[in-house]
């Protein structure tokens, strides 16, 4: 029963009081228009913040589970007047899409009441559920041609447990985490309709970032999640863990929806190969530098082709490696590109390129501030909806307060007015927060694409360093052509031959030899590159048009829908208080 | 339209000004806010207009300049003198500086003003009342006087007695230890305030909610019109289709933000400010309660004086002492003074009796105008953002297939 309450601990109270409140209600109304006994248990706390509709959203689930719903008919939805629902059918039906997944109608009243429920089971495995709802989107859109609905492979990360490192030391190894991957796929290169799982800890995926990189150059790989040491001393394990795991699979997803890198080696072992990742490890800076160091003498000092940089690591960019020789050489390269006044040997000269790349950069800014905003959006109708909660809940006490202590009818009258708009505002109060779980879902989006753009800017730095290390080699060729010209005029006037020089003009042309070497497969991976570039942002800006159209029909879908929904509750109240309208009766 | 017993029937400008000339009728309006003075002393003068056939006015038409504190003096002198009426509640005294002068508070305390006067003019008792009179007609010098004595510190004679009982009474209280403060407990009276304390804090808390919801709609206008803007720039960089679909999107989505100001501006005068209003009601009654209480306690002291005066008497008349004559006519005066407060305190009864069914009605009828309001403006603005996201649907699917 709704006691009144007690005036100082409102504030607190009420905020706490009201999800429970509203599923306790009893309005004593014909169960059609009370959505208020229909439970809607979902368990958030309800705090304003962006962050919490987050939350709130991964606990509710989703309403628009796949398949995707399609056209529901005008009669199993009492609250879109047949009129409005007209317009909507019409503007679809003369033209046909290209694909059914493409948008998703607002889901009809009632399915929304029990739908929180009815989450389809074969979109959670292991339990993993909040993230489905990113997958089910990315899912439901029709992207490159390429992927048809039949072939689909779908990444769960789940079940994360603390492991020892095995140790010889008495202190015992260090802990760390490992999370269970699980893989469903009908795709052929997995061996057919299966689904296996393997435990891999975030060193392995920090490993497979950087071999995907390594094979791949030119790609636009999607960024790995962050090594994040700061966050995870800030926060509690348990939350940093399952933002993790959150990351994670959203990570592997994003790989396996890419057509290239989902049919990598590198992928499937990661995926299929049971303990022990066998991929290369990636070594630390530290002992590479080590490494570096102990072959840099031989280097500089040492017999001939030493110095000249393997044929086989120049198809790496020098700054990873262990050259350090080379990533001297190319360092000075770049800062003679900048600052020298010579034009390097090969410019960068396609212009086309350039101004891509400028594009690019606008463009992620023009994301990232699209994206704020849109998260802006979402707090505000959050909030809304929370106060338009309150209020109803505020005037539903009233109302009760009101019956109760009745002693005139004209209290009675101003009770039941009371109760309609408090029905409606709790309403409303619904439609906003489900509106909102549908907007941050389909404006997400747009922070998918600046996870893209980071992809992008990667595989242009591929081709930059690519371009680089030709541009080192280039340089090199006409010194040592140099020199080996002045030695050979010195040994000239040496009479019979100067043994040492002589020799040292074999060394020379040996390592002009291996560099010329080096130069040309510089060159052929400089082109591979720039065709990958090339494939892979037409690709890129395909999909990205196609996502961002998808989002805005999502978007005002859900927001034309809602509105309607909205709109009819309020009518009925103002039909229901017509008899005050001063309006008419001045007239 | 209300239903109110009353001498005469007087309408007043709430209702249509249709009346025939031989037909009594009280308007006023409090309109033309304007500014004067300047800097710290700066304050807004209105003009009231009055028009009336009684008698006992001036003329058909008087307009008269005022200002808030003039508002505040006929209220007080109506709290004084009509004990037990619900004088009708004045908005606050001041708002945080800046927002003191701003075009939307001007307009709302002019409003609130105009039916402060209104509910005056057609209350039965209260529009009979010379104050009001004074307050409609009198020059503003005059008023200056009436205003400046109300507010010094030199007090009338009278009200020096009052306080000086009052500290008396609270005085002997303490002297003969009597703990328990007098008050009336009859069932009803004690169910009465119950509900007028209750009441209060339901309404403070609703109100509380409805400004919240004023607060909401100015964020979402603002953040879709930041949404919108940056939606546009995102398309300035895209190609065709999408440039032209997010921008207009973008132009949507600032097109909706201004009608969300409009709503919010709306909801907070015609949904938050008479939730206020009926706050400020409430604490009006809880004045008049307080002033029951007094009054209740001064019945019941004088009536106690006046039995131990009358033993007194009754005794010194029996011993044939000097002192009767002196003690009789004491005697008289507290019989006098008691069956005064008594008197005072049943009109007091009386007037809450007749006053509360008046407050009900009232209240349900305001209420209902502002619900009334609020659902159609909630509806209006859920109909015209439906109706503009839904004007973009047939351009995105053009857009989508080209």
């Amino acid at each position: 029963m709704m006691g009144s309450e007690n005036a100082d601990g409102f504030e607190e109270t009420n905020l706490n009081a009201t999800k429970e409140d509203m599923e306790n209600l009893d309005l004593g109304v014909d169960g059609d228009d009370d959505p208020l006994k229909k439970s809607d248990v979902n368990g958030d706390t309800s705090n304003s913040g962006y962050r919490s509709a987050m939350s709130t959203l991964s606990n509710v689930g989703d309403p628009l589970s796949p398949p995707p719903t399609v056209m529901i008919p005008a009669d199993s939805d009492p609250l879109l007047a047949p009129s409005s629902y007209e317009d909507f059918r019409s503007s679809f039906s003369s033209k046909p899409i290209s694909s059914d997944n493409s948008y998703i109608e607002p889901p009809s009243y009632a399915d929304v009441i029990f739908s929180p429920f009815d989450e389809n089971s074969d979109s959670e495995i292991n339990g993993a559920d909040d993230s489905s709802l990113h997958s089910q989107f990315s899912d439901s859109l029709s992207r490159s041609p390429s992927s048809s609905s039949s072939d689909y492979i779908k990444i769960t990360v789940s079940n994360p447990q603390k492991e020892q490192e095995t140790s010889n030391s008495i202190v015992g190894g260090n802990t760390y985490i490992t999370y269970q991957i699980t893989t469903r796929t009908n795709l052929p290169d997995f061996g057919g309709p299966s689904e296996f799982s393997v435990r891999r800890r975030f060193r392995d995926v920090v490993t497979l970032a950087d071999r995907l990189a390594e094979s791949y150059r030119g790609f636009c790989i999607p960024p790995r999640p962050d090594k994040s040491v700061v966050e995870s001393q800030v926060m509690q394990k348990q939350e940093f863990v399952e933002q993790r795991r959150v990351a994670l699979e959203k990570y592997l997803r994003r790989l396996s929806a890419h057509p290239v890198i989902r049919n990598s080696d590198e992928l499937k072992v990661f995926l299929q190969v049971q303990g022990k990742l066998p991929l290369p490890m990636s070594t630390d800076v530290a002992s590479r530098m080590l490494d570096g160091a102990v072959k840099l003498p031989k280097q500089l000092f040492g017999e001939g082709g030493a110095s000249a940089v393997p044929v086989h690591e120049v198809v790496q960019p020098a700054r990873g490696g262990r050259d350090l020789l080379r990533l001297f050489k190319e360092l000075r390269q770049s800062v003679s590109n900048d600052w020298g006044g010579s034009k390097p040997p090969v410019v960068e000269e396609d212009k086309e390129f350039l101004e891509k790349k400028e594009k690019m950069h606008d463009l992620e800014q023009q994301i990232i501030n699209a994206s704020q905003q849109a998260e802006s959006l979402v707090k505000a109708q959050q909030d809304m909806g929370e106060t338009m909660g309150e209020l109803g809940l505020a005037f539903i006490k009233l109302t009760k307060f009101e019956t109760e202590e009745a002693a005139y009818n004209s209290q009675r009258t101003r009770a039941n007015d009371m109760k309609n708009l408090a029905t409606a505002a709790v309403k409303a109060s619904r439609f906003y927060r489900e509106l909102n779980s549908q907007t941050v879902k389909h404006l997400d989006t747009l922070h998918e694409y600046l996870g893209m753009m980071m992809a992008v800017q990667g595989a242009f730095a591929d081709r930059s360093s690519a371009l680089l290390t030709v541009q080192t080699l280039l340089s090199e060729l006409p010194s040592l052509q140099t020199r080996v010209e002045k030695l050979e005029a010195a040994s000239s006037k040496v009479f019979g031959g100067d043994k040492s020089r002589i020799r040292k003009i074999e060394e020379l042309k040996e390592t002009i030899k291996f560099t010329e070497d080096a130069k040309n497969v510089a060159i052929r991976e400089y082109e591979r590159i720039k065709e990958n570039n090339r494939s892979e942002v037409e690709r890129l800006d395909r999909e990205r048009r196609a996502d961002f159209m998808n989002m805005m029909k999502g978007f005002v879908v859900n927001q034309v829908g809602y509105a309607e929904k909205m709109g009819n509750v309020w009518a009925k109240v103002a039909e229901e208080t017509s008899q005050y309208d001063r309006e008419k009766q001045n007239s | 339209m209300e239903s109110t017993e009353q001498p005469r029937n007087i309408s007043g400008s709430m209702q249509s000004p249709r009346s025939p000339s031989s037909h009594p009728y009280l308007s006023v309006s409090v309109t033309d806010p304007v500014k004067l003075g300047n800097g710290v002393q700066a304050y807004i003068s209105y003009r009231v207009i009055t028009k009336t056939n009684l008698p006992e006015y001036q003329g058909p038409e008087k307009i008269v300049i005022r200002r808030y504190s003039d508002f505040v003096w006929l209220r007080d002198r109506l709290f004084e003198k009509y004990k037990g009426i619900f004088i009708p509640p004045l908005p606050e005294k001041s708002a945080v500086e800046k927002f003191r002068f701003s075009a939307e508070f001007i307009e709302m305390r002019r409003a609130a003003l105009d039916i402060f006067v209104n509910r005056i003019a057609l209350h039965p008792e209260l529009q009979q009342s010379e104050d009001l009179r004074t307050f409609l007609q009198a020059d503003e010098e005059t008023m200056d006087r009436f205003r400046f004595q109300e507010t010094s510190i030199f007090k009338k004679p009278a009200d020096l007695m009052q306080m000086f009982r009052d500290v008396q009474s609270k005085v002997s209280d303490a002297v003969l230890g009597k703990e328990k403060p007098v008050e009336e407990t009859t069932a009803d009276y004690e169910k009465l305030k119950h509900y007028i304390f209750e009441l209060e804090n339901h309404l403070t808390e609703a109100q509380k909610h409805a400004y919240r919801l004023v607060k909401r709609h100015r964020e979402l206008g603002q953040s879709l019109l930041d949404f919108g803007k940056a939606v546009k720039l995102l398309g300035a960089c895209e190609g065709e289709p999408t440039g032209k679909a997010f921008s207009d999107l973008g132009t949507k989505s600032e097109l909706l933000s201004i009608k969300l100001q409009k709503e919010a501006q709306q909801v907070l005068m015609n949904f938050e400010e008479p939730l206020k209003d009926y706050v400020r009601y409430v604490q009006s009654i809880k004045a008049t309660i307080a002033e029951r209480g007094t009054a209740f306690k001064q019945h019941c002291e004088l009536s106690e004086t006046t039995k131990l005066k009358e033993i007194n008497l009754d005794k010194l008349m029996l011993t044939r002492s000097a002192k009767v004559g002196e003690a009789e006519i004491e005697y008289r005066e507290i019989k006098a003074e008691s069956e005064e407060a008594t008197r005072r305190f049943e009109r007091i009864v009386k007037r809450m009796e007749d006053e509360i069914v008046r407050f009900q009605e009232q209240k349900t009828e305001e209420m209902g105008v502002a619900f009334h309001q609020f659902a159609k403006g909630q509806a209006r603005l859920a109909n015209s953002v439906a109706d503009a996201w839904r004007s973009l649907l047939p351009k995105l699917e053009a857009s989508y297939s080209v």
